[in-house]
């Protein structure tokens, strides 16, 4: 092949390339889009202020909102956040401390298998340990499951993060006469900070998302209620119950709980974005 | 030549270093004490032994160089002193005494404050600023007064040449200064805990050359205070900057003298090969 052909054929192999690296990434975006143009133009009717300042209305009357639900979610996920970052974090540091040793392998093991067994059986699984016991639905038990879904997330952000500052920093504060538990919060973690922040956020953008699981423990609740003993509304049990219901002005409303799901999620990355810009990196 | 190397490797061969030291040490008792000693000292990781049976007396606010080619075990020496050699899973035999005393006695938290260390490569803490970098280890131990740190800081910063550098970016990362600037501001840090050994482990060896002229200066002025050990493995180095030179070679300490005695009339045959450049 002569020298111009060669360059020809090149250029040929780099346009193709080129070409489907840039399809491919129409697909995404355009499948994002396809979402939240169908979302909107489905529920353009019920998005405005009365779905998230309203309560439900009575069965049979238009309109009405999701602010319960929407309380109820962020209820949710507190409760869930509330054990689920403790662990994770405490657990993904004994994990990048401790590389070899059967406890430690066994423990790695074990996130990783909780990692990947579906939602709906950790609902089942809230059902069994907290719901028959309290002999009733809560927002506990809904609280429960999405920690769980939470912990194996950020153990392992945690874990991963830690093992990427570099271990002369670790060095550094032990030589210095810090004691190791003080080098690992005040000189480790910071320089991980940013990593962990992500596989919380991550984790948390998951559950608020998580449905299955908190049919069985949550329930869901048409009324407003912040008691945590008490079955609890969620936005997504909301969806899923005005989704099915036979009603259009219901299933409308549906599709504008889901844009507003999605957008808090939006909302939730742009102050995570926020949270993260000014920190130092190593 | 390596044959030669091992055999003269015996253990009779061990040098005297006590009487070299003693014989050249000040006139009082104390003065004449060293300010540590390795005595038996062996160091493995793992199953593999890295230093065998060294004896070493670190002579009070003197230099004493660590030379020998790489892995003869020099970092290994030097990380014992300070515990740090357990913090990777080694373990030690033998003894380290610190003014007498045994440091496996100490708490490895309390004894690195007395013998601090500066590493190879420059690390500043990277989450915090100039300033911090400089008070790391006194604020973290509980020290809460923010003028005292603030004096501390640039009390410090003055000792290691660095004020009239930084002091317009103290609240700048430490991350953010140059590698030269970075390694002299880690040098503030270990001075700020008030140690009285200083351990350093190539401290020049990632710098340019200005940068390394300036820490050479800095240890010429600081071993009017502490006693310092350094490795290296820049010879002209260790002849400018150390009163005594010690030089390992496969793990053993071969030979311990004046530094210029070392560099000119070695009693060993393989220090003599290894300062003439004849290998390592
Ligand atoms: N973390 C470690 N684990 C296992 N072996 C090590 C470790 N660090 C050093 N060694 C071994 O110990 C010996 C001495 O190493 P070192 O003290 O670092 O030598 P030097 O500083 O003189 O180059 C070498 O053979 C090296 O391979
Ligand atoms: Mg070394």
């Amino acid at each position: 092949m002569s020298t111009t052909a060669l360059y020809t054929w090149r250029k040929f192999k780099n346009a193709t390339m080129l070409s489907l690296t840039g399809l491919s990434l129409l697909a995404v975006v355009g499948v994002l889009f396809l979402i939240l143009a169908y979302t909107v133009s489905k529920g353009i009717n019920h998005i405005n202020w009365d779905l998230i300042t309203k309560m439900p209305a009575p069965v049979g009357e238009e309109g009405g909102g999701m602010a319960n639900a929407i309380v109820g979610s962020l209820i949710l996920v507190s409760l869930g956040s509330a054990y689920g970052i403790p662990v994770g974090l405490f657990a993904g540091i004994y994990l990048a401390q401790t590389e070899k040793g059967w406890f430690a392998r066994t423990v790695r093991f074990l996130t990783e298998v909780l990692n990947g067994i579906p939602s709906i059986v950790i609902g089942v699984v809230a059902f069994i340990v907290v719901v028959l016991p309290m002999k009733r639905f809560s927002a506990l038990a809904g609280g429960f499951a999405l920690g769980i879904l939470m912990i194996p997330l950020i153990t392992r952000t945690t874990e991963e993060m830690i093992r990427l500052v570099p271990s002369s920093f670790r060095e550094a504060g032990l030589a210095l006469g810090i004691p190791r538990w003080k080098t690992m919060m005040f000189v480790i973690l910071p320089a991980a900070f940013k990593g962990i922040f992500t596989g919380i956020f991550l984790s948390i953008a998951r559950v608020i998302g998580e449905t299955a699981p908190l049919l069985f423990t949550a329930l869901g609740n048409r009324f407003w209620s912040t008691q945590l003993d008490q079955p609890i509304a969620s936005m997504t049990v909301f969806i899923y119950d005005y989704a099915r219901a036979p009603f259009d002005d219901w299933n409308q409303q549906a599709w504008a709980a889901s844009f507003i799901l999605i957008m808090l999620v939006f909302v939730l990355n742009i102050i995570f974005r926020f949270v993260t810009r000014k920190t130092y990196t190593a | 030549m390596y044959d030669i190397m091992q055999q003269s490797l015996k253990e009779n061969d061990i040098p005297r270093i006590q009487e070299t030291l003693e014989s050249v040490s000040g006139a009082t008792d104390a003065a004449r004490a060293p300010r540590m000693e390795a005595l038996g000292l062996n160091a493995w990781y793992g199953k593999t032994q890295a230093l065998f049976n060294v004896t070493l007396s670190i002579p009070r606010n003197k230099v004493l160089a660590i030379i020998g080619p790489s892995g003869c075990g020099k970092s290994t020496f030097l990380r014992s002193l300070n515990r740090m050699h357990e913090e990777v899973g080694g373990s030690i035999g033998g003894s380290i005494l610190l003014d007498g005393e045994d440091i496996m006695d100490r708490d490895p938290v309390f004894l690195r404050r007395k013998v601090g260390m500066v590493f190879q490569k420059p690390n500043p803490f990277p989450t915090m600023t100039v300033a911090q970098n400089v008070v790391a280890g006194l604020k973290l131990n509980g020290m809460r007064d923010r003028k005292e740190l603030a004096r501390i800081a640039e009390e410090n910063l003055k000792r290691v040449a660095l004020w009239d550098e930084v002091k317009d970016v103290l609240h700048k990362p430490g991350s953010s200064l140059s590698g030269g600037q970075q390694q002299r501001l880690c040098i503030a840090r270990t001075l700020a805990v008030e140690p009285e050994v200083i351990l350093m482990d190539e401290p020049a060896s990632a710098l340019d050359p200005i940068s390394t002229m300036k820490i050479e200066e800095l240890i010429d002025e600081l071993k009017k205070k502490y006693t310092i050990v350094i490795v290296t493995h820049n010879m002209q180095q260790a002849a400018r900057i150390s009163d005594f030179t010690a030089f390992f070679y496969m793990g053993k300490l071969i030979e311990v003298d004046k530094t210029a005695k070392i560099f000119t009339k070695p009693t060993h045959r393989q220090t003599e090969d290894y300062v003439t450049g004849s290998f390592g």
